[in-house]
């Protein structure tokens, strides 16, 4: 039985002289630690009585041996007492406080009443030293006295005389419990004079054991070697007393030991030089210890540091499936995994410990918990023993379940389950579609992956958190796993409707999905690209949406009623299982939108979408070899048409502008509600420009549709922005119009020189090139100022990007943080998980999963097909 | 100025009322809960007072919400 006890009541104090005298078990009087043959001396600072830190020896305390005896305290006996360097300020605080004489307070009694009443106990000892310190003469005894000064670290002075810790004892000692009392504080627990140290406390050996050197020498803990500091000085201190030296150098002395004894609980005390081992290393006292980053509690404590981990850079391969992860096979034969041997599953496990090379067993464990390292020498006799009951641990295999982990943790996404598969190499390595809810790339990215060592824990992880149960994000109910980049542009260049390849072709692009059938090819041989997609798709699919490339033409008009008709159907068709309309794009396998995945996942479930996206990016991958795509400067340039109505379109923004500067400088600027003129100018001149920009990108957007689309133009990487894989219309206004305004804080740049930003324009004015309107564009080259401009806007945008994700980061620790203990009921409640106290009364008060719900919606179109062909089939 | 106005008719204030001691059993029994489990309110609260609501009362409040339309609470005074 576990004896529980329950903590009644807890009290803060210092110790007390008496209580250190107390707890210790010896007096050290000596700096020596080991005698010539490697023993402690007693009465030395590694004194047996407070523990042992050799094996083999007593404490001479409580007789147990090393692993047992927990450590005692021991104590120096300071000859003279010595303030502690970390309350000083509350020495300053009671000396200036309480009258040197009789002991009360500086303060009349009405006056205390009053800091009594207004200040919380913690502030009451400061608010009356405030008070205290300019009186002249004490209200109680009428003593004159002078205000105390403190000189950092812990030199004490009254007026220019110095007063010494024997002085600073006395006077506090003269304090009034009961006026303590009215301060706050419990007398009984902490009492002013305690804060001068006589005796100094000697923490247990175990606290600072010595280490022993391989060449036979003790190295002593940097603890030890401040301690045996002050008892050196100590000693030296007291010779000196007994011998009647001159008090300057008793003085010297009583300095020395200050110093020592403030640096033994801090070595970054301000105003006192770091105290350094004979080496020069700044010696790590009582404070390092505990204090920062690598101290004991952010270190020791609160960080956690877990077995059968491992961590190495990440690296794609698209051959992977979105359940694996590649483990390199040095990672592989270093971890293990236990397997429990039952009568079902001896032989395999037989067949580890026989083997002598890589998947192996690397100990046995018998039913009585003794545990035998697989040797050479006894594997023979172990392979005849092992039998039901016995746990064999054996180098990680394929399919072995892992967790995989990429921080910052953000989400529950971050950390999901893998099937193992080994491969040669040195990193790790995730299928691409797996990226976005790690938010990995694979620029030096390195990653966690935990190797699970319990059955509970195994098929707690496959349920739950395999990733294809992951594709759906709770977040914003869409898919988050799903196909990124060249894969989209793949399967948007194998979806074109003039896409149509050999009977070679075809088969090579099915056998890297895996898959062995032709479809029917046309009347002339060739196979159509959409055919070949159609392939891995379910056979009684039927889903029509608008593409991404859809959404493009219908925006620019190209398929508007009377309008061209458009290359390409901006509707996307699948009927039966076969795509009959369209393209195959971002909308259809991206992220966030995905209506195919999205559909998939939801009507046919995880193990549909896990085939689909494996099957889909190896034929991609396979089909890139094939087509590629590429860029060149060629592929940039525009007709002189596009170019004059650029023109056009910016020489009347200009002159817009130009004409607002003018009503403003003449005053007949109309102002906009709640702006100054100032304001509202800029906001004409930004809405002004903005517009111009946004016409530029829809005429270019519009030209580039109608003369791109086309077989031989859609290779120079128009191809990217059409399917939404990657850039945008904006970065083709950036590249082939103008590069448009610069952005400092969402306003125009405008700090700098005296009324200009720049020397190369005339103070004060407030034209669009003054201001960081760039003409040009990333084709042509920007001019030096546009260039200059830019710069500002780009450098802004990099300090932003460091100062927000470390600010919204500490902001979402906090909510997790504050909101990790709440749990969901399985009656719908929202409660707090020690308690049970109600949070919320219907989770979400809608009680409906988010993952479930697409964008928030229920998804009323699955569960229609599923009921329509559900009752069909 | 017309007759007293009532805080509980501002439209930022959710609807309320006391529930019956039979209700708030029912209640109870329905989250198998304690009073002390439920979300409280203190008794100074405006709603509070104008209700005329005595510690240990239990509140229905019927909150608006953007997800799920109405949502329904429950608060003991404390």
């Amino acid at each position: 039985m576990v004896a529980r006890k329950t903590i009644g009541e807890i009290h803060f104090g210092i110790l007390s002289p008496e209580m250190i005298r107390k707890m210790s078990t010896v007096e050290v009087k000596v700096a020596e630690t080991y005698d010539e043959d490697g023993f402690p001396i007693e009465g030395g600072l590694m004194d047996p009585h407070m523990g042992v830190a050799d094996p083999g020896l007593r404490c001479k305390t409580c007789g147990q041996k090393m692993n047992k005896c927990p450590g005692h305290f021991g104590r120096i006996e300071l000859v003279r007492p010595v303030v502690h360097s970390e309350y000083a300020r509350y020495i300053e605080y009671s000396l200036n406080g309480f009258c040197p004489k009789c002991g009360r307070p500086l303060v009349s009694d009405e006056e205390m009443k009053r800091i009594e009443a207004e200040y919380p106990p913690k502030q009451r000892l400061k608010a009356l030293a405030k008070k205290g310190a300019n009186v002249k003469k004490c209200p109680h005894c009428g003593f004159e006295r002078q205000p105390v000064r403190l000189d950092r670290p812990t030199n004490f002075f009254e007026g220019d005389r110095r007063i010494w810790p024997t002085e600073i004892r006395e006077r506090l000692e003269k304090i009034h419990d009961a006026d303590l009392e009215r301060l706050g504080f419990d007398p009984k627990n902490f009492r002013p004079e305690w804060l001068v140290l006589t005796v100094l406390p000697v923490p247990p050996v175990t606290v600072r054991p010595s280490i022993v050197l391989e060449t036979g020498e003790r190295a002593e803990d940097d603890l030890t070697h401040k301690l045996a500091d002050i008892v050196r000085i100590n000693q030296r201190l007291k010779e000196n007393i007994d011998a009647g030296a001159p008090q300057l150098i008793i003085e010297d002395l009583w300095d020395l030991l200050q110093y020592h004894v403030t640096t033994y609980f801090n070595n970054e005390t301000p105003g006192a030089p770091p105290a350094r081992h004979r080496s020069g290393r700044i010696l790590k006292t009582l404070i390092q210890r505990l204090k920062g980053k690598e101290g004991r509690f952010r270190y020791n404590l609160s960080g956690k540091r877990v077995n059968f981990a491992g961590r190495a850079v990440i690296s794609p391969d698209p051959m992977l499936d979105i359940d694996q992860v590649g483990v390199p096979e040095w990672m592989a034969r270093l971890i293990t995994v236990p397997m429990h041997v039952t009568e079902w599953n001896l032989e395999e496990a037989k067949r580890y410990v026989a083997s002598k090379e890589y998947p192996r067993a690397l100990y046995v464990i018998r039913p009585d918990g003794t545990r035998k390292r697989v040797t050479d020498v006894n594997r023979e006799e172990l392979l005849e023993e092992l039998a039901p009951g016995y746990t064999i641990e054996r180098q990680v295999i394929d399919g072995d379940v892992v967790l995989f982990n990429r921080q910052p943790s953000l989400h529950r996404m971050s950390m999901m389950a893998l099937k193992v598969k080994v491969l040669p190499g040195k990193t790790l390595r995730i299928q691409p579609a797996v990226c976005p809810p790690y938010n990995a790339d694979f620029d030096g990215d390195e990653m966690n992956i935990h190797f699970l060592q319990t059955e509970e824990a195994r098929a707690e992880a496959r349920e739950l958190m395999l990733t294809p149960k992951h594709v759906i994000t709770p977040r914003y109910g869409g898919p988050l796993i799903a196909l990124t980049k060249d894969y989209i542009t793949a399967l948007f260049l194998l979806t074109l409707p003039w896409t149509r390849l050999t009977k070679e072709q075809a088969m090579d692009l099915l056998y890297a999905a895996g898959i062995t059938k032709l479809p029917e090819p046309d009347e002339d041989g060739l196979y159509r690209g959409r055919d070949i997609f159609s392939m891995l798709l379910p056979e009684d699919l039927n889903i029509r949406f608008v593409s991404r490339l859809g959404k493009y033409l219908v925006e620019t008009g190209l398929v508007q009623k009377g309008a061209k008709k458009a290359v390409v159907s901006p509707i996307t068709v699948i009927e039966n299982g076969k795509l009959i309309k369209g393209v195959i794009d971002k909308a259809a396998v991206g992220t966030e939108k995905g209506v195919l995945i999205d559909y998939m996942y939801r009507r046919y479930g995880e193990e549909t979408v896990r085939r689909f996206i494996t099957q889909v990016s190896r034929m991609a991958n396979r089909l890139l070899y094939m087509f590629g795509f590429t860029n060149s400067y060629e592929s940039l340039k525009t007709p002189p048409e596009i170019d004059k109505q650029i023109d056009e379109i910016v020489d009347r923004a200009l002159q817009e502008v130009n004409e607002y500067i003018r009503k403003y400088k003449e005053g007949k600027l109309e102002p906009i509600p709640g702006r100054d003129l100032k304001e509202s100018l800029e906001i004409y001149i930004m809405v002004t420009l903005a517009k111009a920009e946004k016409e530029v990108t829809n005429l270019l957007k519009r030209y580039l549709l109608e003369t791109k689309l086309d077989p031989v133009h859609i290779l120079d990487n128009y191809a990217q922005i059409f399917s939404g894989a990657r850039g945008s219309f904006n970065n083709i206004k950036n590249l082939m119009g103008v590069q448009g305004q610069a952005a400092v804080r969402e306003k125009r740049p405008h700090r700098g020189f005296q009324g200009r930003v720049i020397s190369h324009y005339k103070p004060g004015d407030l034209g669009p090139f003054a201001r960081g309107f760039a003409r040009g564009n990333l084709r042509d080259g920007l001019s030096m100022e546009e260039l200059f401009f830019w710069g500002m806007g780009g450098r802004m945008g990099e300090v932003d990007k460091g100062v927000s994700t470390q600010i919204t980061g500490y902001y979402y620790r906090r909510l997790a943080n504050a909101m990790m203990d709440l749990i969901l009921f399985p009656d719908g409640t929202v409660r707090e998980v020690t308690r049970d106290v109600i949070v919320q009364f219907l989770f979400g008060d809608d009680g409906l999963n988010p993952q479930k719900l697409r964008h928030g919606e229920i998804p009323v179109d699955v569960i229609y097909d599923k009921m329509v062909a559900g009752g069909k089939k | 100025m017309a007759a007293k106005r009532s805080i509980l008719d501002h439209v930022l204030v959710p609807k309320c009322r006391i529930l019956s001691e039979d209700e708030v059993e029912e209640l109870l029994k329905k989250y198998h809960l304690t009073k002390e489990q439920l979300p409280r309110i203190l008794e100074s609260d405006p709603v509070v007072k104008e209700l005329g609501a005595k510690k240990g009362d239990v509140i229905e409040f019927v909150r608006n919400s953007p997800i799920a339309g109405k949502a329904l609470y429950y608060r003991v005074v404390v």
